[in-house]
C-alpha cells in the first residue's frame, strides 16, 4: 500500500517541496565518509590502552561536572542508588518512630498518651511511609546501585529516568511528611478506603495528600522498572545469557514486570478518589450508582502484588548471601527461577483474600481461597532450595548470613500463618485484628527487612569502600531478632483475643494487658537495634576497616569492580561463561574491548543469549529531569486544590520534557589516540 | 578493573543505533505501552463492575452517546495509519525527505482529530457529574485524549526536529520509528474504547 502512494505524483511534488535538499543530504554524506575514516583512528580501550592510562582517559568522559549543580544533575546510577537507600531508610526511620509512638500509647490499657484523632494519623502515616516510602523504594535503590554492577555493565538503561524517577519519589515523600508537620496528614488508613476518604466523610485535604502522594511514589515507581527490566533484558555482560544471570537479576526482572501491571491500578484508583473529591464524580459513590467497593478491587488489584513487589527482590538478596556463605552456587537454579516466576504470576490472582469480609459470591470465596493457598508452594520450595545449599555448602555465620537465619525462621512463621488465614471462616473470626497485625509484620520485616539489612552489610564495603564492624553487627542482628519475636509475638494472642487493629487504646481486664506490654518492650529493643545498625553504618563509614577487592570471596561481577566502583563502573567489559563467574575464572578476566573512551557509550546485547549488539551512546549528566520532577511536582500539588491546575500546569512539564528529550548533535569530531 | 584482563574480542565495529527490539528506547516505549494498557484495562474493568450494577446501560433515564462525532474520529485516526506506515518504513530506509514531506501531514491529522474529540465530548449526552456512568464514559475518553495530546506533542517536535541537520542522525531516525509504532499503541486502543462507550450502551 505504502509503495503505491509513494510512487504517485503527488507525493513527489511534496517531497522536492517539503525540503528535499539534495546539496545537504550530498554534503551530509561526504562528512560522514570523512568522519568514517578520522574514527578508524578514535580512542577505544583494547590492549593497547589499558590499565591506569585507560581509566585516567575514561575518568575525564564520565565524571560528572564538581559541584552543587553536578550534583544535582548526576546521572551515575550508583550516586541515584545511594539516595534512594538513604532517603528510604530516612522513612524507615521516620516510620519506625511512629510505630515506636503508636507502641507507648498501646503499653497499657486506657492511656490518653495519644488521642484518637491523632492516632489515626500515626498508623496511616506509619503505614504509608513503609510501604510507600521505605519498602518500595528501597529494594529499587539497591537494585539500581548494583543491578548494572552485577551485569558487568557501566550504567543502567536511560540514566536520566532514573534521575527522574528519583526525584519522584522524594518529592513525593517530602508532600506527606509536610503535611503531617502541617498538621494535615491524612488520616484514612494506609489503604484510604471509599467512603471513608470520599468527600462526604473527610472534607479538607487530608485524603488528597494521600493520594497524590500514591501518585508521585507510582510515577517514580512505575520509571523505575522500565529502567530496570530495560537494563536487565538489555545490558548484560557477553555471554551472561539469561539461564547464567544471577538470581537477585531474576528476582529484580519479576518485580519490574508486576510493577508494570499492578501500580497502574493503585495510580487509577487515586486519580478516580481525587475527581471524586474534586470535580464531583461518583465513582465511588453509592448514592449515585458507583461502588465503594470498586475502590477495594482496584486498591488490592495493586496492593497484594505489592506485597510480593516488597519480597522477591528480598528473596533475591537471600539467595546472594546463601551462595557466597555457602560456598556454592544456590541450589535448584532452574527451581529458584520458575519459583520467581510463578510467585509473580500467581501474585496478581489472590487480592480478593483481602476482601473476603465484605461478601463475595461462593466460588469467590474458593477460587481465591485456593489462590492463597497454591502461592505458597512456589515460596516453599526457594525456601528448600536455600536450606539445600546450607546443608550441601559450608556456611559462614557472618551478619549477612544470619540475617539470612533469621530471615527462614520468621519469615517461615508469617508464612503458616498467612496459610490458615487464607481459609475463609478463620479470616472472617480474625479480619482487622491483631493477628493480621502480626501475621504481615512477619512477613514483611522478617521476610524483606532482615534479608534486606544482611544485603546492606554485605554490600556496604561494595558502596563505601569499608567493612562494617561484624561484633557490633551480631550484637544488632541478636537485638533486632529477638525483639522482633517479642514485639509481634504476642499480637497473635491480643488478636485471637478479640483486639482490634487501629484502636487506639484497649480497656483493661480483658487479658490484653501483658501482650501489648510484651510488645511494647519488643518494639523499643527492636528501635534500638536499628539505631545501632545505623551508628554501625555511619561510623564504619568513617572508621571501618578498609575492604579488599572482593572481601566474602563472592562470584558475581560486582565484586570485579572496584569498591567503591568509578563513575564508569568496569574499565573493560567484562565476559562471561558461567553464573559464578569470579569463581570459574581464576586469574585474568576474560574482557571485550573496543567501546569509545572519549565519550560515554555501553554495551547492549541481545535479550537470550546476551551477543553483543550495539554501542550505545550515553547522555550526560543533566539538570532537566529536576527540572521536570519539579514541574510535575507542581503540577501533582496544586492539582489537590483546582483542577485548571492540569491545565496550566501541563505546560511547563512539557517544555522540560522536550528540553529534555531535545538531542545533542553526537560528538562527530574523534579525539586522536595519543599512544 | 581489579583482576587483569584477558583481551577476547573487538567490538568497536557494532553499530550505534538499530530498529526494533534491539534499540533500548524500543524498549522503554513497549514497558510505557504496556503500563497505559494496563491503565487501560483496569478502566475497562472498572466500566463493566460499575456496568454490572445496573438494570440497563445507559441506565435508566439517559441516552447512549450520539455516534457520528466518535465514528468520524474512528474512521479518521485508523486512516491515519497510512500516512504513520509510510513515515515508519521511509526512517527505517533512512529516507529522510519522504519523512520531512510527511510528518506535518501526521501532524495536521493529530490536530483534526483534537478538534473532532471536542465533538465527541459534547455528544456524550451525560456529565461526569450526572452519576457513575457518566463518570466512567467520561473517565475512559479524557484517558485516551491524553494518549493523542501527548503524542500529537511529541510528534511535532519531532517533525522540528527532522527539519534540522540532525534529521541524518540514525537514532533520530529511530526515534521517528518508535513514534510511529506508539502511534499504532494509540489508535488501536481506541478501538475498545470506542466501542465501549457508543456500542456496549446500544446493544
Amino acid at each position: 500500500m505504502s509503495d503505491a502512494i509513494r510512487r504517485s505524483d503527488l507525493l513527489e511534488g511534496w517531497r522536492r517541496r517539503a525540503g528535499a535538499n539534495e546539496a545537504e543530504r550530498r554534503a551530509h554524506e561526504e562528512e560522514e565518509r570523512r568522519l568514517a575514516e578520522l574514527r578508524k583512528k578514535i580512542a577505544r580501550d583494547g590492549p593497547k590502552l589499558k590499565g591506569a592510562k585507560l581509566e585516567a582517559r575514561l575518568m575525564r568522559s564520565w565524571e560528572r561536572p564538581r559541584g552543587i549543580v553536578g550534583w544535582l544533575a548526576t546521572v551515575d546510577h550508583k550516586e541515584i542508588g545511594r539516595r534512594y537507600i538513604v532517603t528510604a531508610l530516612v522513612f524507615l526511620a521516620l516510620g519506625g518512630l511512629l510505630a515506636v509512638l503508636m507502641r507507648l500509647q498501646l503499653s497499657r490499657p486506657d492511656n490518653n498518651l495519644i488521642g484518637a484523632a491523632r492516632f489515626n494519623e500515626l498508623f496511616t502515616m506509619h503505614g504509608t511511609t513503609m510501604m510507600f516510602l521505605f519498602a518500595v523504594p528501597v529494594m529499587e535503590g539497591v537494585a539500581v546501585y548494583i543491578i548494572p554492577l552485577m551485569l558487568g555493565t557501566r550504567s543502567t538503561a536511560f540514566p536520566r529516568l532514573n534521575a527522574f524517577s528519583y526525584f519522584m519519589y522524594l518529592f513525593g515523600g517530602l508532600l506527606l511528611w509536610g503535611a503531617f508537620a502541617l498538621n494535615i496528614a491524612p488520616d484514612v488508613g494506609w489503604f484510604a478506603y471509599t467512603p471513608l476518604s470520599g468527600p462526604q466523610f473527610s472534607p479538607g485535604k487530608r485524603s488528597d495528600i494521600w493520594a497524590q502522594m500514591v501518585t508521585f511514589t507510582e510515577v517514580s515507581a512505575l520509571s523505575a522498572a522500565v529502567v530496570l527490566v530495560t537494563t536487565i533484558l538489555k545490558c548484560r555482560a557477553p555471554g551472561m545469557t539469561l539461564a547464567r544471570m544471577p538470581l537477585f537479576a531474576w528476582a529484580m526482572l519479576v518485580v519490574g514486570v508486576m510493577i508494570i501491571f499492578s501500580m497502574p491500578s493503585v495510580a487509577l484508583a487515586s486519580s478516580m478518589l481525587i475527581s471524586d473529591r474534586l470535580v464531583g464524580t461518583h465513582f465511588f459513590n453509592q448514592w449515585e450508582h458507583g461502588d465503594a467497593l470498586l475502590w477495594q478491587h482496584l486498591f488490592w488489584f495493586f496492593g497484594h502484588p505489592e506485597v510480593y513487589i516488597i519480597f522477591l527482590p528480598a528473596t533475591g538478596f537471600v539467595s546472594v548471601i546463601c551462595e557466597t556463605f555457602c560456598r556454592r552456587p544456590v541450589f535448584g537454579y532452574p527451581v529458584v527461577v520458575l519459583a520467581l516466576v510463578s510467585t509473580g504470576i500467581l501474585a496478581f490472582g489472590l487480592w480478593v483474600h483481602h476482601m473476603f469480609a465484605t461478601g463475595l459470591p461462593r466460588v469467590g470465596y474458593s477460587f481465591y481461597t485456593a489462590a492463597s493457598m497454591t502461592v505458597a508452594i512456589p515460596t516453599g520450595l526457594q525456601i528448600f532450595c536455600w536450606l539445600a545449599t546450607m546443608w550441601d555448602g559450608r556456611p559462614r555465620f557472618q551478619v549477612p548470613m544470619l540475617y539470612v537465619v533469621g530471615f527462614i525462621v520468621t519469615f517461615v512463621i508469617g508464612g503458616l500463618t498467612g496459610v490458615i488465614i487464607a481459609s475463609v471462616p478463620l479470616d472472617l473470626q480474625l479480619h482487622d485484628t491483631y493477628f493480621i497485625v502480626a501475621h504481615f509484620h512477619y512477613v514483611l520485616i522478617g521476610g524483606a527487612v532482615f534479608p534486606l539489612l544482611g544485603i546492606l552489610t554485605y554490600w556496604f564495603p561494595k558502596i563505601t569502600g569499608r567493612m562494617m564492624s561484624e561484633g557490633l553487627g551480631k550484637i544488632t542482628f541478636w537485638m533486632i531478632f529477638l525483639g522482633f519475636q517479642l514485639a509481634f509475638f504476642p499480637m497473635h494472642i491480643a488478636g485471637l483475643s478479640g483486639m482490634p487493629r487501629r484502636v487506639y487504646t484497649y480497656p483493661a481486664g480483658l487479658g490484653l494487658e501483658l501482650p501489648n506490654l510484651l510488645s511494647s518492650i519488643g518494639g523499643l529493643v527492636v528501635a534500638t537495634a536499628v539505631l545501632l545498625f545505623v551508628i554501625n553504618g555511619v561510623v564504619s563509614l568513617y572508621r571501618g576497616a578498609v575492604a579488599p577487592d572482593n572481601p566474602w570471596d563472592a562470584a558475581s561481577l560486582e565484586w570485579a569492580a572496584r569498591s567503591p566502583p568509578p563513575p564508569y563502573n568496569f574499565a573493560h567489559i567484562p565476559v562471561v561463561a558461567s553464573r559464578t563467574p569470579l569463581w570459574d575464572e581464576k586469574g585474568e578476566l576474560p574482557v571485550v574491548t573496543g567501546l569509545r573512551v572519549d565519550d560515554k557509550e555501553m554495551l547492549t546485547t541481545t535479550v537470550v543469549a546476551a551477543t553483543p549488539e550495539m554501542r550505545e551512546p550515553l547522555p550526560a549528566a543533566s539538570l532537566w529531569p529536576l527540572i521536570a520532577a519539579l514541574a510535575t511536582a507542581v503540577l501533582f500539588i496544586s492539582s489537590i486544590f483546582s483542577p485548571w491546575a492540569v491545565a496550566v500546569g501541563a505546560v511547563p512539564v512539557a517544555i522540560a520534557l522536550i528540553a529534555w528529550f531535545w538531542p545533542k548533535e553526537i560528538k562527530r569530531e574523534p579525539e586522536p589516540v595519543i599512544t | 578493573m581489579i583482576r587483569e584482563p584477558r583481551f577476547t574480542d573487538d567490538l568497536s565495529d557494532l553499530p550505534t543505533h538499530k530498529f526494533g527490539p534491539s534499540s533500548l528506547t524500543w524498549w522503554g516505549i513497549i514497558g510505557f505501552m504496556l503500563i497505559e494498557g494496563a491503565a487501560f484495562a483496569l478502566a475497562f474493568a472498572a466500566y463493566f463492575f460499575l456496568m454490572g450494577h445496573e438494570q440497563g446501560w445507559p441506565p435508566e433515564g439517559r441516552q447512549a452517546p450520539n455516534v457520528l462525532a466518535g465514528t468520524l474520529f474512528t474512521l479518521l485516526i485508523l486512516l491515519s495509519e497510512i500516512p504513520n506506515t509510510i513515515v515508519k518504513e521511509a526512517a527505517r530506509k533512512a529516507d529522510v525527505p519522504t519523512v520531512r514531506a510527511v510528518m506535518p501531514m501526521i501532524v495536521a491529522i493529530g490536530a483534526v482529530l483534537l478538534i473532532i474529540r471536542v465533538f465527541e465530548f459534547n455528544s456524550l449526552n451525560v456529565r461526569w457529574t450526572d452519576d457513575a456512568y457518566g463518570s466512567i464514559i467520561w473517565a475512559l475518553l479524557v484517558l485516551h485524549t491524553t494518549h493523542i495530546l501527548t503524542d500529537w506533542i511529541d510528534t511535532i517536535v519531532l517533525w522540528l526536529l527532522m527539519r534540522t541537520r540532525l534529521a541524518y542522525e540514525g537514532r533520530r531516525l529511530v526515534d521517528v520509528d518508535e513514534n510511529a509504532l506508539y502511534w499504532r499503541y494509540v489508535w488501536l486502543t481506541w478501538i475498545p474504547v470506542y466501542l465501549m462507550i457508543y456500542w456496549v450502551p446500544r446493544l
